[in-house]
Order: C-alpha cells, then sequence, then structure tokens
C-alpha cells in the first residue's frame, strides 16, 4: 500500500526527491554558462563584501573598537541566512504546482530544496569570506569555532523555521507577501546584525532580545570573538522559538499541501 | 488496486465552498480498464488529480496497491528554462529510475533530435507534447491516467502513440476521462458517469452511456 508505506522507505523517496528538486533548482537559476552553480555562493559572498566595504569605509553601525570585517562578516552572513530562506519560500508554491503531479513530490519538498540551497549559498559564502580575510589579515581567527558553529547552526535552523511559516502563510494569501517584504526590511537593523545587545540601554536590550535571530548572532559573536565582547543570549530560549517556529510551520505547510489546488 | 474510498472534496470559491466530488468510491483492479464519464465541469479532472495524487481529499481516502502514472503526456511540470535531456533527468530522478535507459527510449520515440538539448520553452507545442508522451511511456506504471486523449503529431505519430499504449500496454490499468463514448467505447470494458458530485458505476460502457445521456436533461 504505497499510504502505508514504511517510514524509512517513505524517508529513501524523501531524499531522492528533494535531491532531484535541488539539481533542478541549481540548473535552473544558475544555469551551465559562466560560473554556473558558483553562483550559489559568490553572490551572497558579492552581497557581503559590498555592505562589509560600505560599514568600512562609512564607519556606519560602530561605535565601539570592534575590528568591523569581522563584526561586518559575522553580521550580514547572519542576515543572509535568515532573509534569504524566507525569501526563496515566498511563493514557493504557484511556479511548481505542475510537478505534484508526480505524486511524490510534496509540497514540504519544495520548501525544503529551496531552504536547504540558501542554507549552503549563505554558509559557504561566509567560510570563504571569512577565510579569505583571515588569510589576509583583515580578520582574525576566530576564538571559540565551536562556538560560533552552535551560533551558526541555530541561526540556520531559525533561518530554515522562519521560511517555513512565512513560505506556508503566502500560500494562503497575497497579503503574507506583501507584508513579509517590509517585516524584513525593519528586522535587519533590529537582527542583531548592526549591533551588540550589550551595546543598547537595559530596555531596549529586553524588547531585542525577543527576537529569536538576535541570539543566535550573539552567539556566533560570542565564537568569534571570545572575551573582548560581552554576549546576551539565552540558548533555551532561542531552543523553543526555533521548536515552536518548526511545528507552526510544519502544521501550515500540511495544510497548505492540503488546500492546493493545481490549475 | 486502486481505491478510492468516500472520496470527497470540497473547493473554496469566492461563493463559498463548492463540493465537487460528494462520497465518491471507485475500484480498479490490475489490467482493468475504466472509462469516466461527465459533463464539462462535473469533476472528472478533480477526479483524476485526486487519483493521481496531485491534489489530496477533503475526506475519504485513495488507496493504491499498484504504480500510477500522472496524467498521459502531461507537461505541465517542464522547467521551461531546461532543456528537455534536463527535463527528462529530473523526472528519472524523481523516479528513481536509470536515465540512460529513458534518454535513448525518448530521443528514438520523440524524434526530437538535438533540440533535446534546447530548452524547452524553444519548443512548439506539438514539440512539447511529444516529449510528455515519450517521457509518460519511458516510466513504467501498472495503470495509466489519460485526462482526454489528445492528438499528439501528425496522423503517423498519432499512430505510433496508440501502438505504443493501446497495444504495447495493453497488459495495463486505465482510467480513461472523456466526454466523447466513442473514446471510451474503444478502449475500456467499463464506465463510470460522475453527475452531480456522484460516481456511477456500470459493468458495460453502453448503460454508462444511456445513463449520460439521461442525467444530460
Amino acid at each position: 500500500m504505497y499510504d502505508e508505506t514504511s517510514f524509512a522507505r517513505s524517508l529513501q523517496i524523501q531524499f531522492r526527491v528533494i535531491g532531484a528538486l535541488l539539481m533542478r533548482e541549481i540548473i535552473t537559476r544558475y544555469g551551465r554558462d559562466n560560473l554556473g552553480f558558483l553562483w550559489l555562493f559568490v553572490e551572497p559572498m558579492l552581497f557581503t563584501l559590498f555592505v562589509t566595504a560600505l560599514w568600512t569605509t562609512t564607519g556606519l553601525a560602530h561605535g565601539r573598537d570592534l575590528p568591523i570585517v569581522a563584526f561586518a562578516v559575522t553580521g550580514y552572513s547572519s542576515v543572509l541566512l535568515w532573509r534569504n530562506c524566507a525569501n526563496r519560500c515566498v511563493m514557493a508554491i504557484p511556479p511548481n504546482l505542475g510537478l505534484l503531479y508526480h505524486r511524490n513530490v510534496r509540497v514540504l519538498d519544495l520548501f525544503i530544496s529551496r531552504i536547504l540551497l540558501e542554507i549552503a549559498g549563505a554558509t559557504i559564502s561566509f567560510v570563504v569570506l571569512a577565510t579569505f580575510f583571515t588569510a589576509f589579515g583583515w580578520m582574525e581567527p576566530p576564538a571559540d569555532v565551536v562556538g560560533m558553529l552552535y551560533g551558526w547552526l541555530f541561526l540556520g535552523w531559525f533561518a530554515a523555521a522562519l521560511a517555513l511559516v512565512v513560505g506556508a502563510l503566502t500560500a494562503y494569501t497575497e497579503v503574507a507577501e506583501r507584508l513579509w517584504h517590509p517585516i524584513s526590511y525593519i528586522l535587519f537593523p533590529l537582527s542583531g546584525a548592526l549591533f551588540m545587545v550589550d551595546w543598547l540601554p537595559s530596555n531596549f536590550q529586553k524588547f531585542v532580545l525577543i527576537l529569536p535571530m538576535v541570539h543566535g548572532v550573539e552567539m556566533l559573536r560570542g565564537g568569534y570573538f571570545g572575551s573582548a565582547v560581552r554576549t546576551h543570549f539565552d540558548v533555551g530560549y532561542l531552543f523553543v522559538a526555533c521548536l515552536v517556529m518548526t511545528l507552526i510551520g510544519l502544521a501550515l505547510v500540511k495544510d497548505a499541501g492540503l488546500r492546493v489546488e493545481v490549475e | 488496486m486502486i481505491r478510492l474510498e468516500n472520496v470527497t472534496k470540497i473547493y473554496h470559491t469566492r461563493q463559498g465552498s463548492h463540493t465537487v466530488l460528494d462520497g465518491v468510491d471507485l475500484q480498479v483492479g490490475k489490467g482493468v480498464k475504466v472509462g469516466i464519464m461527465g459533463r464539462n465541469g462535473s469533476g472528472k479532472s478533480t477526479l483524476i488529480r485526486l487519483i493521481s495524487g496531485a491534489e489530496l481529499p477533503t475526506s475519504g481516502r485513495v488507496r493504491r496497491t499498484i504504480s500510477v502514472s500522472w496524467p498521459l503526456a502531461f507537461g505541465g511540470a517542464f522547467q521551461a528554462y531546461l532543456t528537455g535531456l534536463d527535463n527528462v533527468r529530473f523526472i528519472c530522478r524523481i523516479y528513481g529510475v536509470s536515465y540512460a535507459n529513458v534518454v535513448r527510449f525518448v530521443e528514438e520515440f520523440s524524434e526530437l533530435g538535438s533540440y533535446l538539448r534546447e530548452p524547452v520553452r524553444h519548443y512548439s507545442g506539438g514539440m512539447r507534447a511529444r516529449l510528455a508522451f515519450a517521457l509518460s511511456m519511458a516510466i513504467e506504471f501498472d495503470c495509466f491516467l489519460i485526462d482526454e486523449v489528445i492528438v499528439v503529431g501528425d496522423s503517423r505519430f498519432h499512430e505510433k502513440c496508440r501502438i505504443e499504449l493501446f497495444e504495447k500496454r495493453k497488459d495495463r490499468a486505465l482510467i480513461l476521462v472523456s466526454h466523447d463514448v466513442n473514446t471510451i467505447k474503444a478502449h475500456c470494458e467499463c464506465a463510470s458517469v460522475l453527475h452531480d458530485g456522484k460516481l456511477h458505476s456500470f459493468e458495460h460502457v453502453d448503460d454508462a452511456y444511456a445513463f449520460y445521456q439521461t442525467s444530460l436533461h
């Protein structure tokens, strides 16, 4: 019975489908000409590079004595992670409706493949830039790589959960799409990319720490700068926030899958 | 066996909810050829989408113990910016079948030649249909879904499709949706009629057609 397929078999099919969608997405978006799939991380890399250059020359968001390049690279890479994941999942279903005729392709797979691709792009971009800047002496080697890794993993999880929620909501109403863009715009300066929480007045600290990604960015920077910064984050809060958002996201995606209408 | 158990499908439209299928039961065993008749808008295509799994029922169950195709010659899943071959490769990955064999078959059957290496958006409607039909035949299924028999290509190509589907695969099950009784008579041994959301099944196509005729008035 297809609807009584074992969990292991279902998982195997899902991996196969997501793999196929990933390849399709890569070839469609980047093609085989010039840089091809390298654009996957060259594009976010250029973004981060430009922002780093801008911040360095204008001294923007930099009232303290932290090295600006490292500050910009860690901050902007985090923004790219959650923002690109969510943006790619906005209205992800309509252009792919035809694929649903291939029964093993489910709405969730469309989201997962896009999320994985964005996480991969942002991660490679971050690692390549950090390695490059460190090799040229523009960035110090990180104080605690494992701490950074935890921060990045949490940011990735947050990005995936956010993308599921935002993506599924746009399947209900176009209003969600229109709202998401201004919201993501507002979230950028509040997301922790432009400041260390410690720099803020304490009543404002409480407010920004409601945003889960602020905790992730603090973890990431805490790992990178080590004792040079005082960080404010709560792993327990971040964990629960990501978990709750993931569950809400999965429930919304499941419901969107039930309601989907194929031309 | 494909089995629909008390399947209901409700769409939410601007005018409120609209029940397209209302407690539909259907069984299609291995090798059985079933025709589905119904007026325009009676829910024939909805039924096909539920059987194929593209959409899920509002309530009830669709069970499948045999493999079921996507609607025959459906080209809506093509990514227009990818080449024909890249699209073929994607379908192979989805179904976990060997790419080499499928490509060989598609190249030979579709007669698209070097066009297979061009983006699908450069194809004419007929070329797309040929690629879609070839792909439908390149991956093996126990049951084929056909939402209206469409004429693919010129009469020679059409004949080739007929042989490939109705002769070489005559042991397979078939669910054929059409409002043309002659098409159904030619290919099916039994038929069902969709009317007011209910599916009425008949052992003989003629009985189904008689019911269909009275339901029109």
